[in-house]
């Protein structure tokens, strides 16, 4: 039994380095896969994109001042802006936004209508989460002029987690989103429908190698090479584009890593569906890269889609990756607040799974 | 073992759906027999092969391949059987050692008779100065040859050929029959599928599948005087198009 549990380790490290061989030699690929990340980091890294979305407001202080009122029902009465919570405290602030419960707060000063009537400053303090740098000017230049409006100055600006706007917070998780996707999903449909398309799967079926081992040595080689680009990304974030990890880097990996299988095994999954490789290629491209760019909230904000594609947006994985994302590298919050997206991943995960082995079963019917 | 025969089938029938691909069909082959298995595409050859090799459970009947069962013995048959598809199975971005080291480990043969058995091989077919050059390079005949032999590494004791020789040429397809003959003189038996009739007159026998049934089975010289034909290529288009 011991020799036969050997050989059987014996024939899966075999094919694990033919995985890797096949990979290494491939130099073209190679350096698609590699070079990918940083070209992408690069073109985002330079872009300017100023998008708009449905800012929730919350407000605290002298909110029952009747200027401080107007003021309120000003902001609330935008189509831009929706007044949620009065919050009290400065622990009501720090939690409403550690909760994504409102991204921005204004808080006037105590005894602000009465400041108002006297010489010098009556101040507002506006507090934006620039997790999404775009949201936050936009609420900022926005308050300006509801206060300019009401013939105020303001006074007190601050910028909650990405205080100079970086727009480098806001694509590097989109960028890891896409590059996990392309390198897990794409090249492992691209290369278990290859085997087949070619026939060696077929040798390898009447092998004595289990189907399950055949999957999984074709999968840890591109688990290996996500988490290279993983790696990469990171780096390029923290030293080219100064954004900062501010939560676990070890749950950030670890979230990097569900996500990287969830991705394996869409791509194990598209090939266990599609017989030739163009299909398999063709549904990997329009059918994941695509949602995964446009429908994450990586370019396009998700508050800011009509219904129907908020709706379709729930089923993209990449959407909860990159809160997830966001919320560790960059509000610097732990798995108690992100636990919710990160079991819906684990949940795609296993049914993805569940799915390609029933349709593997069917096959071999 | 001797007196079990290498494969055993007995009205062996698959079904998908409310087509059957193969129909009771019954044979028997000896040990270190060349059976020739041919029949025209769709007559139900593949799924008979897919059956034999495990790939595929029947509907009904019985099949032993090497003595063990095909129902519930399929990994065991995995290990004593060799298998080399009609589509060139080697890989072409790896080299002819790799091949062969990839092929003998997933086998499950330890490190020192993978390293033994692929200096034979690669002695045998002369390919000492190609041995670490990609297979890509290498000219279809060799390369059949070559998989022909990777098949055979584990030293099964019968070996599926689903039509090896497609593509090459005449004096190519004589070569490797060359090695078909060796391999069954070491007492392997050798199952192969063609659609080169005169490769039919190499076997020592053959069964023609006509619409999933077996509509002849015999020795190449019983069968043409049976059906009064002069070629197997004869006997094979008057069953084939159903007008025995």
């Amino acid at each position: 039994m011991r020799r036969k549990a050997d050989a059987s380790r014996g024939a899966f490290f075999g094919f694990v380095r033919k995985e890797f061989r096949h990979i290494l030699r491939d130099r073209r690929t190679l350096v698609v896969l590699f070079g990918m990340p940083v070209l992408m980091m690069g073109l985002f890294g330079y872009a300017i994109r100023n998008e708009l979305e449905n800012v929730r407001i919350g407000v605290a202080g002298a909110t029952g001042d009747e200027v401080a009122r107007r003021i309120i029902q000003r902001m609330d009465a935008s189509s831009l802006f929706e007044v949620v919570e009065e919050v009290t405290g400065s622990d009501g602030i720090e939690d409403g936004f550690r909760h994504g419960r409102f991204n921005a707060a204004v808080i006037f000063e105590p005894g602000f209508a009465g400041a108002l009537q006297r010489p010098g400053p009556a101040h507002v303090q506006v507090i934006t989460d620039a997790s999404n740098p775009n949201t936050a000017s936009t609420v900022q230049a926005y308050v300006e002029a509801v206060l300019r409006g009401s013939g105020m100055e303001p006074a007190l600006f601050q910028m909650r987690y990405n205080p100079e706007l970086k727009s480098a917070y806001l694509f590097v998780p989109g960028v890891m989103a896409v590059i996990l996707m392309l390198v897990s999903a794409l090249m492992t449909s691209i290369t278990i429908t290859r085997e087949r398309e070619m026939g060696s799967m077929e040798v390898l079926l009447v092998s004595p190698l289990h189907p399950t081992q055949i999957i999984i040595g074709k999968v840890v080689p591109y688990l290996a090479l996500s988490m290279i680009n993983v790696a990469t990304i990171l780096l390029l974030a923290a030293f080219a584009f100064e954004v900062p990890i501010r939560g676990s880097l070890t749950l950030l990996v670890g979230e990097a890593f569900l996500f990287t299988l969830c991705a394996l095994s869409l791509g194990i999954l598209i090939s266990s569906r599609s017989s030739s490789l163009q299909t398999s290629t063709m549904i990997a491209l329009a059918g994941l890269l695509m949602p995964t760019v446009l429908l994450s909230g990586f370019i396009f904000p998700i508050a800011s889609m009509p219904a129907p594609l908020q709706m379709l947006s729930h089923v993209v994985p990449a959407k909860w990756f990159l809160i997830i994302v966001r919320s560790i590298m960059i509000r610097g919050v732990g798995l108690e607040l992100i636990w919710r997206e990160t079991i819906i991943i684990a949940g795609m995960t296993l049914l993805f799974i569940g799915v390609s082995v029933r349709s593997f079963k069917l096959r071999l019917e | 073992m001797a007196d079990v025969p290498a494969i055993e089938v007995r009205e062996l029938t698959r079904r998908f759906g409310r087509f059957t691909a193969v129909d009771a069909v019954t044979f028997e082959i000896r040990r270190g027999e060349i059976f020739g298995f041919l029949g025209a595409n769709g007559a139900g050859k593949t799924t008979a092969i897919r059956m034999l090799t495990g790939l595929l459970q029947p509907t009904s009947g019985d099949a032993r391949v090497d003595g063990l069962d095909v129902y519930t013995q399929s990994d065991a048959i995995k290990r004593r059987i060799g298998y080399m598809s009609q589509r060139f199975s080697l890989y072409a971005d790896l080299t002819t050692r790799e091949n062969i080291a990839f092929y003998a480990g997933i086998y499950g043969l330890g490190r020192s008779d993978i390293a033994k058995r692929s200096r034979d091989v690669i002695e045998t077919l002369e390919l000492t100065e190609v041995a670490d050059r990609r297979i890509a390079d290498l000219p279809l005949g060799w390369k059949q040859k070559l998989a022909f032999s990777v098949a055979l590494l584990h030293e099964p004791s019968i070996v599926f050929l689903d039509e090896p020789t497609g593509g090459v040429d005449p004096i190519a397809r004589r070569q490797f029959w060359e090695h078909i003959y060796g391999a069954a003189d070491r007492g392997v038996t050798v199952f192969v599928t063609t659609h080169y009739m005169d490769e039919a007159e190499y076997c020592d026998r053959i069964s023609i599948m006509v619409n999933g049934r077996i509509a002849a089975l015999g020795t190449p010289t019983e069968l043409k005087a049976r059906f009064a034909t002069d070629s197997v290529d004869e006997l094979f288009v008057r069953l084939a198009r159903g007008r025995p």
